[in-house]
């Protein structure tokens, strides 16, 4: 069969639309740093720069798995629960062997959220539980498993041990450990997405589930795998966080999953699953991460920081809406 | 070795209660275009997902070159060298046309990492060899109709399908498109590959296939060698029923116009729609599923407003932009599917009647509940809903049941002229039957009916006059004298030349 293309001006404009939402978060990165290196010129400093990478690292780990998750037509809500029981159990654990092995501790804390995240993927993946039903039941559950474990105790900085605060806040390799954690699950992350057929599934399942279905593609083992991932980086970020903070809270990473989410969509990845990309995502997290540091450094009410994360979700999603609307109008 | 490369035995398949094929029966020689023959309901889809592994089948046997098998799902069919192009499309909008020719089977290294050159390569090769030319690297959602076509049959190449399914490949084709389709399946067959072709198109099946297998309400009819059949005979085999006299509508002396259609159209759905519909009258309209009749029907009740071609209501011409807009006017439409477009099945009976005539109810906004529940409890006796309680919720009732609330419903608004999509669907017998008195009833008290259903009996029991859509064309009116099965089909299955219509 011979079979023309479509009129090319047409699709153009829609490939540079599609394309205009990572280019556009470089764009408002730059306006931001121009503006705000204007009234705080130590923004533009090196060191406030690592200081926006330490602040964003754990965001990154865990919206990395969120964005997995959501390119299923899924969403977890339950990893700030997770971190939070992760970090408490881990805090409690290194409390009692102040000499366990940190990799044992790393190991311990994925460990853990795996479990977790295996629990969510049951519920999903073979009770056919809608995704944000059931992980706003996880949520809920795992916070209140914190308090269960803890007792409603903290763990304070003197409690635990030198070394694993160092885990966060080392600079063996020059910068501190938690940007290496971060840039390796981005790497990961990125050879799982583009060099694996299991990557690959996890697009086509949250694009066409029937297609995914039709070709032979086992659609709930994907979003069960989903899940555990998304479990095993809140595990990560858990471990990370206690050792950060120094401490362990009953509201630790309390709120976080609203953070994942905002970076995974700002980042250009579609609520309606099977779009996205991790250098978007990155992008997305540093974002907020700027949003952050930017508030601080210009001394501007700090209520101003999540209207902006707002506005910008709202921008990412309504271009979402108006690219599939287009795309829809051009075929027919 | 056996003769054939795939043998179906006696296959029946159930959902819920319903037995859908009733030990059908297919034999698949290698090298032979196999047309697969039935109308609306026969089987056919359910019979080629139990071949591909979608469905398993409750009873009999497949054999696959002699060999008992069985597919427990789409994977094992698809490694046993068995591929197929289903009727909607399934490509994945979001990933690129080299993506989705290996979706779940991307070429990779030694060591299990994508190999993304070999892909690309591969793709542009297979593609090239099926005389496409495309940019391997364009995400689906930009191509054409045909162009994801062209995707789909690469992707069952890529596997060295030994027998591949093609669902209706031609319906949103152009003529030349599906001719250079044709020439393609008959290289595919020269190669040795067996095909097994669904069409609505009888001519399409003269033109390609080599032998035909008629099914007909889930059952095996008969099997023909294609060169020695003809178009009526065909036909025959499809219908192969007697009327009983299972539909009761009553003589009506048709009344006044109370609705009038002109060269309604609504560009690339459907074109040059004339019909005029008489007080106590029902028209039935027939057709394949696709040939354009809701859109018709959902123009005409404002749902989708046509782009061309004029409506008269009572006489008067009228453009109905909106549903709140036909209902004012007098007109009502029950929905082909009840669940999604009839019925708040959330909500109890009550509630469901009464909403489309909720501001009746309202005083200063606030709801006259006294009033809404006896409203609504005589529109329900009037249709003889069975139900514990009018506060039952509409998902708990039966399928019968959920369609007289649906008629109740849009009664309460007084219509005087009524669309009915698919009316009896999926519903038992003995509701089928109380269903058709109601309308004949309705009729009888000077409603005009328009009735879409895809049903032949029910369209010629039902029906004072028969308008045949195919393909958003018209391509037939009968009265009920003149109305046979074997024309309604015939009318049904033509092909148009572009331009050409009544």
């Amino acid at each position: 069969m011979t079979v023309k293309n479509p009129p090319a001006t047409r699709f153009n404009l829609l490939t540079t639309l599609t394309r205009f939402r990572e280019f556009g978060i470089i764009i408002i990165i730059l306006i931001l740093t121009v503006l705000v290196s204007l009234r705080a010129p130590v923004f533009l400093t090196p060191g406030n720069f690592r200081d926006i990478l330490v602040d964003i690292s754990i965001l990154v780990i865990v919206a990395l798995a969120q964005t997995i998750v959501i390119l299923t037509h899924g969403i977890d809500l339950s990893v700030g629960s997770s971190i939070g029981l992760v970090a408490m159990m881990v805090a409690f654990t290194i409390k009692a062997n102040p000499n366990i092995s940190l990799v044992l501790v790393v190991l311990l804390g994925m460990a853990l959220g795996a479990m977790l995240g295996t629990f969510n993927g049951l519920i999903i993946a073979i009770g056919k539980v809608p995704p944000i039903i059931a992980t706003l039941g996880t949520l809920g559950i795992y916070r209140g498993m914190v308090f269960l474990y803890s007792q409603g105790y903290w763990v304070p900085p003197y409690q635990l041990p030198d070394a694993f605060k160092m885990l966060a806040k080392g600079t063996p390799l020059g910068v501190p450990n938690i940007i290496i954690f971060a840039i390796v699950a981005a790497i990961l992350v990125y050879y799982f997405l583009n060099y694996t057929r299991t990557g690959r599934n996890i697009y086509a399942v949250g694009s066409n589930p029937e297609a995914a279905q039709y070709v032979g593609i086992r659609k709930q083992r994907i979003i069960f795998l989903v899940y555990v991932l998304a479990g095993i980086a809140a595990g990560l970020a858990g471990v990370l966080w206690a050792s950060r903070f120094e401490s362990s809270q009953t509201n630790t990473a309390l709120g976080f999953e609203l953070q994942t989410v905002a970076a995974s969509i700002v980042g250009g990845v579609s609520i309606s699953g099977g779009v996205g990309t991790v250098p978007g995502v990155l992008l997305g997290a540093l974002l907020l991460g700027m949003i952050n540091n930017a508030v601080t450094l210009v001394r501007i009410s700090p209520f101003w920081e999540q209207a902006a994360q707002g506005l910008l979700i709202l921008i990412a999603v309504v271009s979402d809406i108006l690219i599939l609307r287009g795309t829809q109008r051009n075929k027919s | 070795m056996s003769e054939y490369i795939l043998e179906l035995k006696n296959i029946t398949k159930r959902f819920g209660g319903v037995e859908v094929l009733h030990g059908v029966s297919l034999a698949l020689r290698p090298g032979e275009v196999h047309a697969i023959l039935g109308e609306n309901g026969a089987g056919k889809s359910t019979l080629i997902k139990v071949i591909t592994g979608v469905h398993q089948p409750d009873g009999g046997e497949i054999y696959l070159n002699g060999e008992h098998v069985h597919f427990g799902d789409p994977l094992q069919a698809r490694q046993a060298g068995i591929a197929a192009i289903y009727q909607e499309l399934s490509l994945c909008l979001d990933l690129n046309v080299a993506e989705n020719i290996f979706l779940g089977q991307q070429p990779t290294t030694v060591g299990g990492r994508i190999d993304w050159r070999k892909l690309y390569s591969e793709a542009d090769r297979l593609l090239t060899s099926l005389g496409v030319h495309l940019d391997v690297r364009t995400k689906a959602r930009n191509l054409s109709i045909a162009q994801m076509q062209s995707i789909e049959i690469a992707r069952a190449f890529s596997l060295n399908a030994r027998i591949l399914i093609m669902d209706e490949p031609t319906s949103s084709l152009t003529l030349s498109e599906a001719a250079e389709l044709f020439g393609l399946m008959r290289r595919l067959r020269s190669e040795g590959t067996a095909i097994i072709f669904i069409s609505h198109r009888l001519e399409e099946l003269f033109e390609v296939a080599d032998r035909v297998t008629v099914l007909r309400d889930g059952t095996y009819v008969d099997t023909r060698l294609v060169k020695d059949v003809t178009r009526d005979q065909l036909i025959r085999l499809m219908v192969g029923r007697t009327i009983s006299n299972l539909f009761p509508k009553q003589d009506v002396t048709p009344g006044e116009i109370a609705l009038k259609v002109e060269h309604l159209t609504h560009t690339g759905i459907f074109e040059d729609i004339n019909f005029e519909l008489r007080r106590g009258e029902i028209l039935g309209m027939a057709g394949l599923v696709g040939a354009g009749r809701t859109d018709v029907a959902r123009a005409i009740f404002g749902v989708v407003p046509p782009t061309g071609g004029t409506i008269q209501v009572e006489g008067r011409q009228v453009e109905i932009t909106s549903p709140q807009q036909a209902i004012s006017l007098g007109l009502a439409y029950v929905p082909e599917d009840r669940q999604l477009h009839g019925l708040i099945t959330a909500m109890n009976i009550t509630s469901n009647i009464s909403l489309p005539i909720l501001q009746e109810y309202a005083r200063r906004g606030w709801l006259q509940d006294k009033a809404e529940r006896s409203a609504a409890f005589n529109a329900a006796r009037q249709m003889e809903v069975r139900a514990n309680s009018m506060w039952q919720i509409a998902r708990t009732l039966s399928g019968g049941n959920q369609q007289k609330v649906v008629l109740a419903k849009w009664l309460s608004t007084r219509p005087r002229i009524l669309i009915l999509d698919e009316p009896t669907r999926g519903i038992d017998v003995g509701t089928k039957a109380a269903v058709h008195a109601l309308m004949s009833n309705l009729a009888a008290e000077g409603i005009a009916i328009l009735m879409i259903s895809s049903e032949l009996p029910e369209v010629l029991g039902m029906s004072d006059r028969i308008l045949v859509m195919h393909e958003g064309h018209m391509t037939g009116l009968f009265s009920r004298a003149e109305a046979t099965q074997e024309k309604i089909i015939s009318a049904a299955t033509q092909t148009i030349a572009p331009g050409e219509a009544m």
